[in-house]
């Protein structure tokens, strides 16, 4: 099979998060489109803390020629998804540089020392800005918010995919996703999981 | 059926290191695989599993991982092929019986499989197998690769049989669970018929009994057999070298390593310059070819995780071929080039290839790099971990940490591992004051306990899980109970190896096949050992408290008590919300209170959250479990619970 060499090779995306959000899951689907497109994939990912409200992220490196370590090299990310967006100012510090597109979640999920009052959460305007200046471009999805009105907060992580699969010409459609859909989720699922996947797409397109 | 059992020969999907290994164990035709759950190795057994009804495997977990070496040795000795996969740990656990195993020898091909963690990332050590491996003088290979995982596996079985010796393959985290898209050999479908022959002559190796005496004969033996390895990993397709005839710099790696350093090279443009020896056999290490790389270049840099094995076995060689390849500088841990504690990565590596090549490289712009590191200090607060919303530790070691506060000793809790041992931080209230290893917390506590002769008056409390209660504490609490020490054991029992992903053990009635088999009750074996029991709901605060003050006041012994509530993220509890939560907001006085914001400062559920403008708690919909025992602590009764439809 000859693959569409992307425009950078390889093409590193990181998808953050907080335990519990689904971010494996995405990190997962995703790969296993690219996968299925002939791309050679290095997914690495941060486990065992991860359903204990730590910070989670997954690197996922895309190539046309050879596999690449499961850790990215500082300053190296393309494209940054985050389910939460104090994690997107934290990706950025390891690994965003100038050219980065970030894509966040809007909701927060507070640290427990913001909860007990220890530490405080910056104010959206606040991570609005720091993120504009972070990066090249950065969209701000609700996808959590639009999640819970599809009758489940977890499928913000699949409105995400759907909102990343429009940047860069990555080279995932609403068929690829259906087909990898098909074989990992019981058909009852599909569903919501493509309607959510077409709310992200409709949300970059606003 | 799973992927895994895909018998199309080259087939290629994206799997997890750990699937890799469980696939080159298929194709090696392994019959039988035991082991005990602990990160990065759970996956293996785990995926087993799944396909052992259709690939006629037996797959267990054992009760620890002596037992499961044992076990899987069994079947080895019996002419099948075995697998055992542990974390680093539970090779220590393991390595009484590993040490006789290697002097006894094997039959059928036998693979241990340890998953080591440098860094630590899910563990509360760094501890290095592949030194067991020079210890117990038998074989170590590291896979480079997520193909070489699945292929290095399956030759594993190979090689062990040749030899009549059991074989390490070492991953490490970055390995175990990094996924990559791998390519599928042909599965065997060789059967095998388990026989143990036993009537032979006593030093025939497949007919006689299976001992590791008479030891100097048989410990000969075993040296030979290392030998032999080292001749066949001369020519192993494991060990690679990329780069120029005449480098300015060799570089010999191992492991996740390997990605690293390509990387690396890769990122600095140095593939002309710098020569990549990737060595997947990597104990004991071939001469001859170590020989052949290291005469290329007169600098030699070593790039491993964590410890210089590697490094050290490899000056061992240089200065033994010294004559015939000339003197060696090194560059590696013990001249500081790199560090010699936690995971590398592909910057650290790229950081000492700048200092022995002397390049000049910076990755991002130095005014980014601040910029974006000034804003993580001001609007990204740090992400602690924290006891799950719904967690029964958090409910538990509020328990204790009342009951001590109260009881006003200074007494401490000897800790464990698994979730619980969060119990040393902030969700914990900071209960936890000795953590070691499994089932520890019950050995150390024993010792305490029997410090009163020296004026000891502070009360002694262990925690452990319930799988932690059969891998360990069994016998720490025998020592408890015959010596007569004065203590309290809690089981935070949540109803099966929850840390790891909800492995089965023996406290449940079902096996890791899903079939009916007898459970152990904890209960009885601590009343059957000769400790006073009782069993209480860690929802229900005040009576669980009570219980605990009588338990701690009482000085006649052992006390057990069992805190069995089912994790909130267990299959019979996920997703399923016995109570609706809710604040009322105008019983929440806030700050007015004079509580001192009990439920989100003390308590710190993350379900739990305080609203910065309006001045009082809410409950966070998206991230509650509504078990509802929040309720109980507000001393307002401004958190309402309603049972759930």
């Amino acid at each position: 099979m000859t693959v569409k060499r992307l425009f950078k090779d390889p093409y590193n995306i990181i998808i953050a998060g907080v335990g519990g959000q689904g971010n494996v899951m995405a990190s997962r689907m995703l790969s296993n489109i690219l996968v299925h497109k002939g791309y050679n994939i290095t997914i690495g990912e941060t486990f065992g803390a991860s359903q204990r409200g730590g910070s989670v992220m997954s690197h996922i490196r895309v190539s046309s020629l050879s596999s690449w370590s499961p850790q990215m090299p500082k300053g190296k990310a393309d494209v940054v998804v985050t389910l939460e967006p104090i994690e997107a100012i934290r990706v950025l510090a390891g690994y965003g540089n100038p050219a980065v597109k970030v894509l966040t979640n809007t909701r927060a999920i507070y640290p427990a020392g913001v909860i007990a009052g220890n530490l405080s959460y910056p104010t959206f305007d606040e991570i609005r800005e720091t993120l504009k200046k972070l990066s090249s471009r950065v969209w701000f999805i609700d996808a959590t918010d639009e999640a819970v009105k599809l009758g489940n907060s977890i499928l913000g992580n699949i409105i995400m995919i759907g909102a990343l699969s429009t940047v860069d010409d990555l080279p995932v459609g609403r068929d690829d996703f259906k087909e990898i859909l098909s074989r990992i989720l019981p058909a009852e699922k599909m569903d919501d999981n493509l309607k959510a996947f077409d709310l992200g797409v409709a949300m970059m397109k606003k | 059926m799973s992927y895994l059992t895909d018998t199309k020969e080259g087939a290629s999907y994206l799997v997890m290191g750990n699937e890799a290994i469980v696939r080159g164990a298929l194709e090696a035709g392994v019959n039988v695989a035991s082991g005990y759950p602990g990160t990065p190795s759970s996956e293996i057994i785990e995926s087993l599993s799944t396909v052992a009804r259709e690939r006629n495997l037996y797959v267990e977990w054992s009760v620890n991982e002596k037992v499961a070496l044992e076990v899987a040795a069994a079947a080895s000795f019996s002419k099948l092929r075995s697998l055992c996969a542990m974390k680093q740990n539970g090779v220590n656990v393991a390595s009484d019986f590993l040490l006789h195993l290697a002097g006894s020898g094997t039959r059928g091909g036998f693979v241990l499989v340890a998953c080591d963690d440098p860094g630590a990332l899910s563990s509360v050590n760094e501890g290095e197998s592949r030194y067991f491996a020079r210890l117990m003088e038998i074989p170590l290979l590291e896979p480079g690769t997520f193909q070489e995982a699945k292929d290095m596996t399956r030759w594993a079985f190979e090689l062990s049989e040749e030899l009549k010796q059991i074989v390490v393959v070492r991953s490490v985290t970055r390995m175990s669970h990094a996924s990559g898209n791998i390519t599928f050999g042909k599965l065997t479908d060789k059967k095998r018929i388990a026989e143990f022959k036993f009537d032979g002559l006593i030093l025939d190796p497949d007919a006689g009994i299976v001992i590791s005496v008479p030891v100097a004969w048989k410990h000969q033996q075993q040296q030979e057999k290392i030998k032999k390895a080292q001749e066949i990993f001369e020519d192993s397709p494991f060990n690679t070298y990329e780069g120029a005839e005449n480098p300015d710099l060799l570089l010999v790696t191992s492991s996740a390593c390997y990605l690293y350093s390509k990387e690396a090279i890769a990122v600095l443009g140095v593939e002309d310059r710098v020569g990549l020896l990737k060595i997947g056999t990597t104990w004991p290490l071939p001469p001859r070819l170590m020989a052949k790389h290291l005469s290329r270049t007169d600098r030699v840099m070593v790039v491993e995780e964590v410890l210089p094995f590697l490094e050290e076995n490899l000056k061992i060689l240089a200065a033994e071929k010294a004559a015939e390849i000339g003197i060696k500088t090194f560059y590696g841990k013990n001249d500081g080039t790199i560090p010699m504690t936690e995971e590398l990565n592909p910057d650290l590596v790229i950081a000492a290839l700048k200092t022995v090549m002397g390049i000049d490289y910076n990755s991002v712009p130095d005014e980014y790099t601040r910029a974006a590191q000034s804003s993580v200090v001001s609007s990204a607060p740090v992400r602690e971990q924290v006891f799950c919303p719904g967690c029964p530790h958090r409910a538990s070691f509020f328990s204790i940490h009342n009951a001590l506060e109260m009881d006003g000793r200074k007494g401490f809790v000897c800790g464990d591992i698994g979730c619980y041992s969060m119990g040393i931080g902030a969700t914990g209230f900071r209960s936890i004051k000795t953590l070691h290893s499994m089932g520890s917390g019950t050995g150390i506590a024993s010792g305490f306990g029997k410090l009163g002769q020296f004026g000891m008056n502070q009360p002694i409390l262990a925690v452990c899980g319930d799988s932690t209660f059969y891998h360990s504490v069994i016998p720490a609490l025998v020592n408890a109970v015959h010596n007569r020490s004065n203590l309290t054991l809690v089981v935070l029992d949540n109803n099966g190896t929850a840390m790891t992903g909800f492995q089965p053990h023996p406290g449940l009635d079902c096996n890791v096949l899903g079939e009916a088999v007898p459970p152990i009750d904890i209960a009885r074996i601590c009343e059957a050992i000769g400790a006073r029991v009782e069993i209480r709901d860690p929802f229900e605060l005040e009576n669980t408290r009570e219980t605990l003050n009588e338990l701690i006041e009482d000085a006649s012994g052992v006390k057990v008590l069992i805190m069995r509530k089912a994790c909130a993220l267990s299959p019979q509890r996920k997703h399923k919300k016995d109570y609706t939560v809710y604040v009322d907001q105008d019983l929440c006085w806030g700050e007015k209170c004079g509580c001192g914001r009990f439920c989100t400062r003390i308590f710190g559920c993350p379900g739990l959250i305080w609203n910065e403008a309006k001045q009082k708690a809410e409950i966070d919909e998206v991230i509650c479990t509504g078990c509802g025992v929040c309720a109980d602590i507000c001393p307002q009764g401004a958190i309402k619970r309603e049972e759930a439809a």
